[in-house]
């Protein structure tokens, strides 16, 4: 049986299995609890779960970050919701320096179960302190996995698997995805790897490859050029680190060309670090340099016209891989 | 340095395909070493040099068809400078003596930059290019200068490689066109004699009994050279008619027609034939076969016959009227050796006859040099043993 769900109801139902499961499992962050989440996620959890489970904490990201990772030391398999990834900026010490760093430092005596999970990116009109995409500075970092679910089945699926890894798990939600529906396949097993990149769709002129918020961009600039007679194959990277290069590597082995579609800014950005990986790894395959679709660099603007014009649209990437076709 | 060009391997041919360098710069040559294969509507010919000495640079790219003339390669002769070494001598004229010219980039360094700036290729498309033994020199880019996969798909299925073999259709091309020209310039005459080969058959056949089987000569050898001495004699159907005139040969280069199993014929041509002896003709020719039937020949064996011979074998027909391939200015024709009834000294006998003809062009040579010709062949083949 399968049924449309929005990603904000499949964040949602995924929380209230994780807290129904395990009474390990509490979730912590600004607004959670009597105002149901900063979009939403959260409506009703306190109601069933009690204040003990669902916690408003004070807007001090580094503290309850700080304190979400003390929980886990301390055997509990904490949430901690960061209201957006702007702010996750203010808890980087305790994420970059502590939770990444413990296992590591003890001797492999400590692990961190944290799941921290942010809204990232641009597309709401929230201007330049609440819209931008940072997943690459996490990415970059050893001792944390990095995800960021496109689909609703992942929304759905990838938080139940993140409280079962022993390490710290960043979940990037983009904050254009939650009013979107999706397919949820309730007869099988909900859960879904952390790892591993998933092609969307098939093709077998161009690899464009893509995670999170764009993903739903990328498919529609490949419905279009469907119909100009161009086969894309499209590729969710669904994991931000650890990169799934074999799927990458296979899939522009077999179009010659990439196109990578990544929200960040362009200078030291995933889109960067993918593009490196296929000249590692794919060099002699390609028949074009691999293009980068990526937001201008400036801090994202807020008036609408504006945050469109800095952020990948559809004509950019059809634009992208027209010229890796040389059409 | 020697210029080495594309050679004009028969009056018809305009141009040829590079497909192999044999010799690599810094090559030693030495006279009628194969340098390179290049394809040709008679297929595969191998090309040979005519100096000794170094391979200094190759100036054509694998896959380039060329006019003939153009220019493959040079050659340091004996005795002459390297190019590098040439430009680094140092002028001496007016030179303060401090000023150290600057060292020129090794040759291969140029070569290098020189290729990079010919073409921009995809990784992908040179991969496939080189697997497919394409040359990337030779694959048009697309408008944007670039060749990728794109530009590999719309190249012909055939990839120009080196083929092994005779094309028949481009051969049966050079045939029609060399044999219409023939016809129509040529005003051929034909002189023809049945000949009594009996002394000449049967000197063989005692010879060759004497003979392991390899070593055994066919009776078209003698024939071949007894037509070589008696061409010696009439000097006048050796040689080229060119810009009007003819142009004796020096020696007899003679062609022999040899026919292919699947259909058309090739002359390579033997030279110096009036001096070989016959067991040397033999072993050339038994190569020349092998060799035709491969498609593999070589550019001095198909550069300009001054005559040619077409000999029909056992077992065929008695008498062929050939044409003329121009620009030489007679043919032979030779027919199957029969048994016959014949008059020896008033006597009827049974001989061996061979039917003898050739065919002249009637704007350089008569038929009466036609009958001196064959009554010279006719008493070479009387004494078969100074052959």
């Amino acid at each position: 049986m399968s049924r449309r769900i929005t990603y904000r109801e499949a964040i949602r139902e995924a929380l209230q299995e994780a807290l129904r499961r395990d009474p390990r499992v509490f979730l912590m962050g600004e607004d959670v609890g009597r105002y149901g989440g900063a979009y939403g996620c959260s409506k009703g959890l306190l109601t069933e779960f009690g204040e003990a489970r669902i916690r408003d904490t004070p807007l001090s990201e580094a503290g309850f970050t700080g304190a979400g990772i003390g929980a886990a030391l301390g055997g509990m398999r904490p949430i901690v919701e960061i209201m957006t990834v702007n702010f996750s900026l203010l808890a980087l010490d305790q994420i970059v320096n502590t939770a990444a760093t413990l296992r590591h430092m003890s001797g492999g005596q400590f692990s961190v179960p944290v799941v921290i999970r942010m809204a990232t990116g641009a597309g709401r009109q929230l201007a330049a302190q609440h819209s931008h995409s940072f997943e690459n500075w996490y990415a970059h970092v050893p001792g944390i996995k990095v995800v960021a679910p496109a689909t609703v089945a992942d929304a759905r699926g990838m938080l139940w698997t993140a409280l079962e890894d022993p390490d710290p798990v960043i979940i990037f939600e983009h904050a254009t995805l939650y009013n979107d529906e999706g397919e949820i396949e309730d007869s099988g097993p909900l859960a879904q790897p952390l790892e591993g990149a998933a092609i969307r769709r098939a093709g077998s002129d161009v690899s464009l490859i893509t995670y999170g918020g764009s993903l739903k961009k990328v498919l529609a600039a490949a419905d279009e050029l469907a119909r100009e007679g161009i086969a894309c194959e499209v590729i969710d990277l669904r994991s931000l680190r650890p990169l799934d290069d074999k799927t990458i590597a296979a899939s522009v082995a077999r179009t010659h060309r990439a196109v990578i579609v990544d929200e960040g800014w362009r200078s030291g950005s995933l889109a960067a670090e993918i593009s490196a990986r296929i000249m590692e790894t794919a060099f002699f395959d390609l028949d074009w340099p691999v293009e980068r679709v990526c937001s201008a660099e400036v801090p994202i603007p807020y008036p609408r016209h504006l945050e469109i014009a800095a952020t990948p649209q559809v004509p950019n990437i059809i634009a992208a891989v027209k010229r890796a076709l040389r059409r | 340095m020697t210029d080495f060009r594309m050679p004009s391997l028969g009056a018809d041919m305009d141009e040829g395909t590079l497909v192999e360098w044999l010799k690599h710069p810094g090559d030693l040559l030495r006279r009628g070493d194969i340098i390179a294969v290049v394809e040709t509507q008679k297929g595969a010919i191998e090309i040979e040099v005519f100096h000794d000495g170094v391979l200094e640079q190759t100036h054509a790219a694998l896959g380039a068809t060329l006019p003939v003339g153009s220019l493959l390669a040079t050659i340091r002769m004996p005795g002459e400078v390297p190019a590098e070494q040439v430009s680094a001598v140092p002028e001496p004229i007016l030179q303060p003596a401090a000023a150290v010219p600057p060292q020129p980039l090794p040759s291969q360094a140029k070569v290098s930059i020189d290729v990079l700036g010919q073409f921009r290729i995809t990784p992908v498309a040179r991969i496939i290019a080189a697997r497919s033994g394409i040359d990337p020199g030779h694959i048009l880019p697309g408008s944007d200068g670039i060749i990728g996969l794109r530009e590999i798909a719309q190249l012909p299925q055939q990839p120009p490689k080196h083929r092994i073999g005779i094309d028949l259709d481009e051969m049966r091309k050079a045939i029609a066109a060399a044999m219409a020209r023939s016809k129509r310039e040529i005003p051929h005459y034909y002189v023809g004699s049945a000949l009594d080969v009996t002394v000449m058959s049967d000197w063989l056949s005692s010879e060759n009994a004497k003979r392991p089987v390899p070593e055994r000569i066919l009776s078209a050898v003698p024939i071949i050279k007894a037509c070589a001495l008696a061409l010696r004699k009439v000097p006048e159907f050796n040689g080229h008619f060119t810009d009007g005139r003819f142009l004796p040969g020096q020696t007899i280069k003679m062609g022999i027609g040899i026919a292919l199993r699947g259909g058309g014929l090739i002359a390579p041509a033997i030279d110096m034939m009036e001096m070989l002896p016959l067991d040397d003709i033999m072993r050339r020719l038994t190569d020349l076969v092998a060799r035709v039937r491969g498609g593999r020949l070589r550019s001095s064996e198909l550069s300009e016959a001054t005559v040619t011979i077409s000999n029909l074998g056992d077992d065929s027909a008695d008498m062929v009227l050939p044409i003329i391939y121009p620009p030489q200015v007679a043919i032979i024709g030779v027919g199957q050796i029969a048994v016959r009834p014949w008059v020896v000294d008033g006597r009827l006998e049974p001989r061996k006859i061979a039917t003898f003809t050739l065919a002249g062009d009637h704007r350089v040579n008569d038929g009466r040099l036609a009958l001196r010709f064959l009554k010279a062949v006719e008493q070479y083949l009387k004494k078969p043993e100074a052959l």
